[in-house]
């Protein structure tokens, strides 16, 4: 019984974060993008005239939302029309499962993994709801009987899919070097040391496999610089015929992937909730000092580790969407098949030479 | 592959110089939180309707018709303002006045402001500078067009 309450507590709290870290994304977006033209951004939401840096902006843009009127066309494929939004978001909600938050919590003689659920497979279940979430796209494009949204859920499909390849790809690589499917064991991997001071993270051991990983994961996430099943200019996307909290829906999908992307990019390249040469006990430095904390101090550090680095990746995609262009369709997919998904057949080939060399 | 390589070289220039700017204008925006004064902003903007921009001495803004020392209007009703409006906005009309060196004043004189450009025409042709646009307000906008429709006393006044 108590092991059911555990996990609901578990899943309620997942949730929350993402949700909640999500719907901020909104107010970083805008926040962040006025910074970096020189702007000040919005500020003027408030609640008795208290503004606060403009943060009950995100929840004055879902009261409106809410309230705006849920236009269904009458041409359109009503159930799946209805359904499309809602895959879309579940599928990548559901995600929030498998990331690792932080490691084994005792609390009276019981321990609780901080993760939702622990699977042996949870790579390939991060990866598997991700690419389902294409479904979401074609269904809206498709449903809506809308030439314009047609092309663009084609092109959404398009781009994900061939994305999707190089995505996989530049994760083998990683696989081969810790070996395990499990994202809370390739966390445990990352917190080994190489050489006796170097914290063995994804980012040192696969820095191309990274570096592919990001570009697809980008792509992934149909921001801006590939933001093609969108087009604002030339087809304005797959989405045209929702409006309301629908609406509301898909665009907060795409700042959930924002975050699942940086949770992945964090757990998979940047050791997760590892601080370096924090042990179970405190900090061991490789000069020789040691620093011992209790554990309740320990699981704090770690977890504060994971959301300061998912953070700053969340920053960074933020400041990648406002600095570039869009790509034309022609150049994503010469930059998916040409580019990235050579370099990760080399890379994978070169990690495992490199591995059966060393032993 | 090469030229890709230096797109690649681009796109890392191109996100150096947004982060430039992130982090200048973070560290302001952070000295600015803790009432630390500097000479430089962090941002260029001008929160309207709290702050206002200085107007230029040469701005032209709302018009107003200029008296003599004794109340009356400089205008002679000549038209000419009339005549060289582009916007056709301007009407009057012209009265006779007892004092022999005037001989003209306007009975009516009607500026249809949703229809001037704000040119400053009307400002060049008057040639008893009673004309000018030198209020400073720009602030007249209305609910209805009628309210736009200002007459010789409200644009004395």
């Amino acid at each position: 019984m108590s092991e059911w309450i555990i996990i609901l507590i578990k899943i309620i709290c997942a949730l929350v974060w993402f949700l909640v870290i999500a719907l901020y994304l909104t107010w970083v977006e805008r926040k962040e993008s006025a910074v970096i033209q020189d702007r000040i951004g919005a500020n003027r939401a408030n609640i008795w005239k208290f503004r606060a840096i403009g943060l009950f902006q995100p929840f004055a843009d879902a009261i409106k939302m809410i309230f705006k009127e849920d236009f269904t066309p009458k041409f359109s494929r009503k159930f799946l029309h209805n359904l499309a939004p809602f895959i879309s978001f579940f599928f990548v909600a559901v995600t929030i499962s498998a990331i690792p938050f932080g490691d084994v919590l005792r609390i009276g003689g019981r321990e609780i993994k901080l993760q939702v659920v622990d699977f042996n497979v949870s790579l390939l279940f991060v990866m598997a709801m991700l690419s389902l979430g294409i479904f979401g796209i074609i269904l809206a494009g498709w449903s809506s009987n809308n030439r314009y949204t047609l092309l663009g859920g084609m092109r959404g499909a398009a781009q994900l899919i061939s994305y999707e390849v190089a995505l996989g790809l530049s994760l083998i690589g990683l696989i081969l070097v810790y070996p395990s499917l499990k994202l809370s064991a390739i966390v445990h991997y990352q917190g080994e040391m190489l050489w006796g001071w170097l914290p063995k993270w994804g980012v040192f051991l696969q820095p191309l496999g990274l570096l592919i990983f990001f570009f697809a994961a980008l792509a992934e996430t149909k921001r801006v610089p590939f933001d093609l099943p969108e087009g604002e200019n030339e087809i304005v996307g797959f989405f045209t015929e929702y409006s309301g909290l629908k609406w509301g829906l898909f665009m907060f999908t795409d700042f959930m992937e924002v975050l699942i992307v940086a949770c992945l990019l964090t757990t998979l390249f940047f050791g997760g909730w590892q601080v370096p040469w924090l042990y179970a006990d405190g900090f061991h430095f490789p000069w020789g000092g040691e620093w011992l904390l209790p554990h309740g101090i320990v699981v704090a550090f770690q977890v504060l580790a994971f959301n300061l680095k998912v953070f700053f990746f969340c920053w960074l995609q933020i400041l990648i969407r406002w600095t570039y262009p869009r790509f034309r369709y022609d150049q994503v997919m010469d930059l998916g098949w040409k580019l990235l998904v050579p370099l990760s057949l080399v890379n994978i080939a070169g990690t495992a030479i490199l591995l059966s060399l060393i032993g | 592959m090469i030229k890709a390589l230096g797109y690649f070289i681009a796109i890392i220039k191109g996100s150096l110089i947004t982060t430039r700017h992130f982090m200048v204008n973070m560290w302001f925006h952070t000295l600015k939180l803790f009432r630390i004064k500097t000479k430089r902003k962090g941002a260029v903007t001008i929160q309207y309707p709290e702050e206002k921009r200085k107007i230029a001495s040469r701005h032209r803004s709302l018009h107003r018709l200029l008296k003599r020392e004794d109340g009356k209007p400089r205008c002679v009703a000549c038209m000419l303002c009339v005549t060289v409006c582009p916007s056709e906005c301007i009407f009057v009309e012209a009265a006779e006045d007892p004092d022999p060196e005037v001989q003209k004043v306007p009975s009516i004189f009607i500026i249809d402001l949703s229809r001037c450009c704000f040119c400053g025409f009307c400002v060049e042709a008057c040639p008893e500078d009673a004309i000018r646009m030198d209020t400073g307000q720009i602030e007249f906008a209305e609910y209805s067009r009628d309210k736009l429709i200002y007459d010789l006393e409200k644009l004395m006044g």
